[in-house]
């Protein structure tokens, strides 16, 4: 369906091209009141892929000793890791939002030479290996980095602590949030903006009044990407900001740590956790966006 | 309405988990042998790398038609494999603790000691904190990296710091020695506790510091042929091998103690 295509976040290309209003796509996409139907083959596919992603979360949730649970996931540890992931989460997905909601409206609403080379670069984090991402950040903040020395002078060190673990989540998650928004921008056109500047409203005022209602869903499911990237950050995280109880090390990095220490149950039970929370934040979401 | 949330979450869900494992590739650089080879696979403690794959030349050019595929990850991650029913031939282990969890359960047989390691400071090659001892990781505003309690080198180190009674309040508690290297080697950390094989595979890029205390605290590597080796004949020859002279001057070469 060429509609929901449209609002891929992940395929910005789609949307570029397609800059018809969403209405007039719809009714292209709908056809006149036939019902088309789904090829029958497709749902083999489809059913394996299906399997494919369940399966190996239902083997977790078969592997967990349920007896011991409660106190695997209550040991000191297992706190400290969770408390820290969803603070740094919050945190990060703040930053995206301050810094994600004016480049996504920027890459959106403007048009340049070299506007696609600008968006590729900027998104880059989206494909890049987390661990690069982390390396890259070293080497621009980290103490022999390009502003170590300027953050020195300032008194600032931000390896091994919370900050560099927020500032690695952000990096890896902007994209999601701006690459989700640009979507939502580009599918909402700019109709509602010329009649809101025509009626005399400065560009503030349409931004705030109408650009931005107009998305909020675009934006909600943006955040909540960006939160869910966070959540599971890795590799960025253990190369830039390193890995200590309480200050550095999240929920990922700790069941990584069980895992690798010879205490698998721990780790799955924390890993079930993770996705509670995980599917926790999508549900959220999903209510969140249908009341919007 | 409902549904244009749950796509691009799958969308972004399939890219996020795929990314990493791209990070990871593969690890398999063997060449395609044909079809007259015989092909023997080792799993081994990441910390024999580079002395491993030049006991696998060696073993290579002594065996014409052998293709011996290595496999590097920390020992507890090869164990679990292992016991998960990954085809290996011989196991080498970092340290007893693991090799015994294959030796109870059946699928590992008469381990070997072939090698000892033991600990070293690494710091950057300017020594920014200017450490010259053990007991100068204790001291505040030292930036030290060691490895988690969980590991075998952060058990050593623990170890090390009760057999010396210096406190160290680490920094960061890595997962594996290499992720301490890094540390070092970027120059984020003062120091770092590893293995002194690792300081010398670093080379230029990190300065060992070696403390006369290490020694109490020695690492032994023990070697295995697996129960489920599809050529157990081999196998047990590449075991020799890794003890018999020619593997055990590589190893000495790279800084390992012997047994």
């Amino acid at each position: 369906m060429p509609v929901s295509a449209s609002r891929d976040p992940l395929d910005p290309a789609v949307s570029v091209r397609d800059r018809r209003p969403r209405r007039e796509r719809s009714a292209a996409a709908a056809g006149p009141g036939v019902d088309v139907g789904l090829p029958r083959w497709l749902w083999l596919p489809a059913a394996l892929g299906g399997v494919f992603v369940l399966l190996p979360l239902v083997a977790m949730v078969v592997r967990i000793h349920w007896a011991d649970f409660p106190a695997l996931i209550t040991s000191h540890e297992s706190v400290e890791a969770l408390t820290l992931s969803l603070k740094t989460a919050v945190a990060a997905v703040v930053i995206c939002l301050v810094l994600g909601i004016p480049m996504a409206v920027v890459l959106a609403r403007t048009d340049f030479r070299g506007q696609s080379l600008l968006r590729s670069l900027v998104l880059l984090p989206l494909v890049l290996p987390p661990v690069v991402s982390g390396m890259a950040l070293l080497y621009t903040f980290g103490r022999r980095g390009l502003l170590g020395h300027t953050l020195d002078v300032l008194g600032l060190s931000l390896s091994f602590t919370t900050a560099a673990v927020v500032m690695a989540q952000s990096f890896v998650a902007l994209p999601f949030l701006v690459i989700s928004l640009e979507g939502a921008l580009r599918s909402a056109g700019r109709r509602y903006d010329v009649v809101a500047a025509t009626l005399g409203a400065r560009p503030t005022t349409v931004f705030w009044r109408v650009t931005i209602p107009l998305v909020l869903p675009g934006l909600l499911s943006g955040a909540v990407l960006a939160f869910a990237r966070c959540l599971g950050e890795f590799g960025a995280t253990i190369t830039f900001a390193g890995s200590l109880e309480g200050t550095t090390r999240t929920m990922p990095i700790q069941i990584y740590l069980y895992n690798a220490g010879s205490d698998p149950d721990s780790a799955v039970a924390l890993s079930i956790v993770l996705v509670v929370v995980a599917v926790l934040v999508i549900g959220v979401a999903r209510v969140g966006r249908s009341a919007l | 309405m409902k549904k244009s949330l749950v796509r691009p979450l799958f969308a972004a869900l399939a890219a996020a988990t795929l990314l990493p494992l791209s990070a990871c590739g593969s690890s398999d650089d063997s060449a395609s042998g044909g079809s007259d080879t015989t092909t023997l696979t080792v799993f081994a403690a990441a910390s024999l790398t580079d002395t491993f794959t030049e006991i696998k030349k060696e073993f290579e050019a002594a065996h014409p038609g052998v293709d011996v595929k290595l496999d590097f990850d920390g020992s507890s991650t090869l164990v679990s494999q292992i016991q998960g029913g990954a085809p290996a031939d011989v196991f080498a282990s970092a340290d007893t603790a693991n090799m015994d969890k294959l030796t109870q359960d059946g699928s590992a047989q008469a381990p070997k000691d072939f090698a000892t390691n033991v600990l070293e400071i690494a710091t950057p090659p300017d020594n920014p904190a200017h450490i010259t001892s053990f007991a100068d990781l204790g001291k505040s505003g030292v930036k030290v990296v060691v490895c988690a309690p969980e590991v075998p080198c952060g058990a050593a180190t623990q170890q090390m710091e009760q057999k010396t009674g210096v406190t160290i309040k680490p920094v960061s508690e890595e997962q594996s020695v290499t992720d301490v290297l890094g540390k070092i080697t970027s120059g984020e950390a003062d120091a770092g506790l590893v293995y002194v094989t690792d300081v010398t595979s670093a080379g230029d890029q990190v300065k060992g510091v070696p403390f006369p205390q290490s020694s109490k605290v020695v690492n032994t590597y023990p070697i295995a042929t697996l129960k489920d080796a599809k050529n157990a004949d081999l196998a047990e020859q590449f075991v020799d091998f890794v003890l018999g002279s020619d593997g055990q001057k590589v190893l000495k070469n790279a800084g390992f103690g012997q047994p």
